[in-house]
């Protein structure tokens, strides 16, 4: 889904408040909070996909109010009510007050059928998806062509996982893009890589024109035509 | 619309946990258990302990480039079963790395620790991956203008550590002495160690 959390190269942002080897925790409650989402992803109550992607549905003026582990425990909290550990009015009554939760979203998807394997120096594009479901996908580099750098171990497909749909685990491959190519105004000189599943990706080169076999390897974007 | 109040983000915590206790998934020890474990386990000298074995181990510095999570565990240092691949990124005179998570905030978190406040921010989770070198100069460091930077963004469940350049005042130090000056700030890359 093309939602708030989808943060990269949105601008409007000032300076990061950076503190100098800063502190995890400053409250007792974010340590419980962290403990809370980590032990139901290890007891199998819930998986990292649908937990991700029931904090990106929360109302976006709360995903931005919120801290990172208020928007942590929500997204738990959420999946709890929608997998009937209690009802939202349970919730509320256990809190003494509301207990806000994530909307619902859209659905989830499988896996495209013409998917194709890559190897480090090939050139991919990243397909103009548009999923209403979880993606791990960010939207800066839809439809935008970069090089495999390496291929990452199969891991379950998010799209369909955070749904409970199934779908065959996949590889991932870290994809180099230039930042100028990303964003050509108001951007720094840099190679950005992102963790790529395999079904976000086309044999295509440059985008937009038909696959071409074995595209020799290139170290860099910046020796491309 | 409900007209109640919003509890407070501590007493919503205290409600799952109670409704998880009470539906028998999570025993009150095992959340104090785990906690130690985030706060005692999961700290940056572990990545130190990596780095400044292979600053001095060339035969471990190439297990650790080429196989980071076997590398690690071969040190004693586990990752969860999701984190199935972990990537370390040699600095070099010209090229720098530095990562960061677009989307939400993910980290090696057992090996580097858990992410501060500042790596989970909207500037930094915004910001980064466009103007990473004004981001990094805005934080403290500043690059030189031929320096490479090359920015991870962890999209998938591999998780990346980034090995900084030894400093030049530790020539002839041993292991343990090197992994003291090593820091998460460096590890995630928006640091250097250089004084």
């Amino acid at each position: 889904m093309d939602g708030v959390h989808d943060l990269g190269g949105k601008q409007g942002f000032g300076s990061v408040r950076f503190v100098k080897n800063a502190a995890v925790f400053h409250h007792d409650w974010e340590l419980r909070a962290n403990a809370l989402y980590a032990l139901c992803a290890r007891k199998g109550l819930i998986n990292m996909d649908e937990y991700r992607h029931a904090i990106e549905r929360m109302e976006p003026r709360h995903y931005l109010a919120a801290s990172y582990y208020e928007r942590s425990l929500t997204g738990l909290a959420s999946l709890l009510v929608e997998k009937g550990f209690a009802s939202t009015e349970e919730l509320n009554a256990l809190a003494g007050g509301l207990f806000p939760l994530a909307l619902p979203g859209g659905p989830g998807r499988s896996q495209p059928q013409d998917r194709a394997q890559f190897k480090p120096g090939d050139r991919v594009c990243v397909r103009s998806d548009y999923v209403s479901g979880h993606v791990r996908m960010p939207a800066y580099i839809r439809g935008k062509s970069g090089v495999v750098i390496s291929v990452s171990p199969a891991y379950p497909f998010p799209d369909a996982h955070a749904h409970g749909l199934s779908a065959d685990d996949e590889p991932t491959y870290d994809v180099r893009f230039q930042a100028e190519e990303l964003w050509p105004e108001a951007s720094e000189p840099a190679m950005v890589h992102v963790g790529v599943f395999e079904s976000y990706l086309l044999a295509i080169k440059p985008c937009g024109e038909p696959a071409q076999a074995h595209t020799p390897a290139s170290e860099s974007l910046r020796s491309a035509p | 619309m409900n007209e109640k109040p919003v509890a407070a983000v501590h007493e919503r915590v205290q409600a799952v946990e109670r409704l998880l206790e009470s539906a028998s998934v999570i025993k009150p020890s095992e959340i104090d258990e785990f906690s130690k474990l985030a706060q005692e386990s999961w700290i940056p000298q572990n990545g130190a302990r990596l780095i400044a074995r292979a600053w001095t181990d060339p035969a471990f510095k190439q297990h650790l480039l080429q196989n980071g999570k076997a590398a690690a565990e071969s040190m004693g240092f586990g990752m969860p079963a999701h984190h199935r691949h972990f990537v370390v990124l040699e600095n070099t005179e010209h090229v720098h790395n530095v990562i960061c998570c677009s989307l939400c905030s993910c980290t090696a978190f057992s090996i580097i620790g858990l992410p501060p406040d500042w790596y989970k921010d909207f500037e930094y989770r915004s910001r980064l991956v466009r103007q990473a070198r004004i981001v990094l100069s805005e934080m403290g460091l500043r690059l030189a203008a031929d320096t490479e930077i090359r920015v991870w963004d962890t999209t998938a469940d591999t998780r990346y550590m980034v090995m900084p350049r030894r400093p030049s005042y530790s020539e002839g130090w041993g292991e343990a002495e090197l992994a003291g000056i090593i820091t998460k700030d460096a590890m995630i890359g928006v640091a250097s160690l250089e004084p």
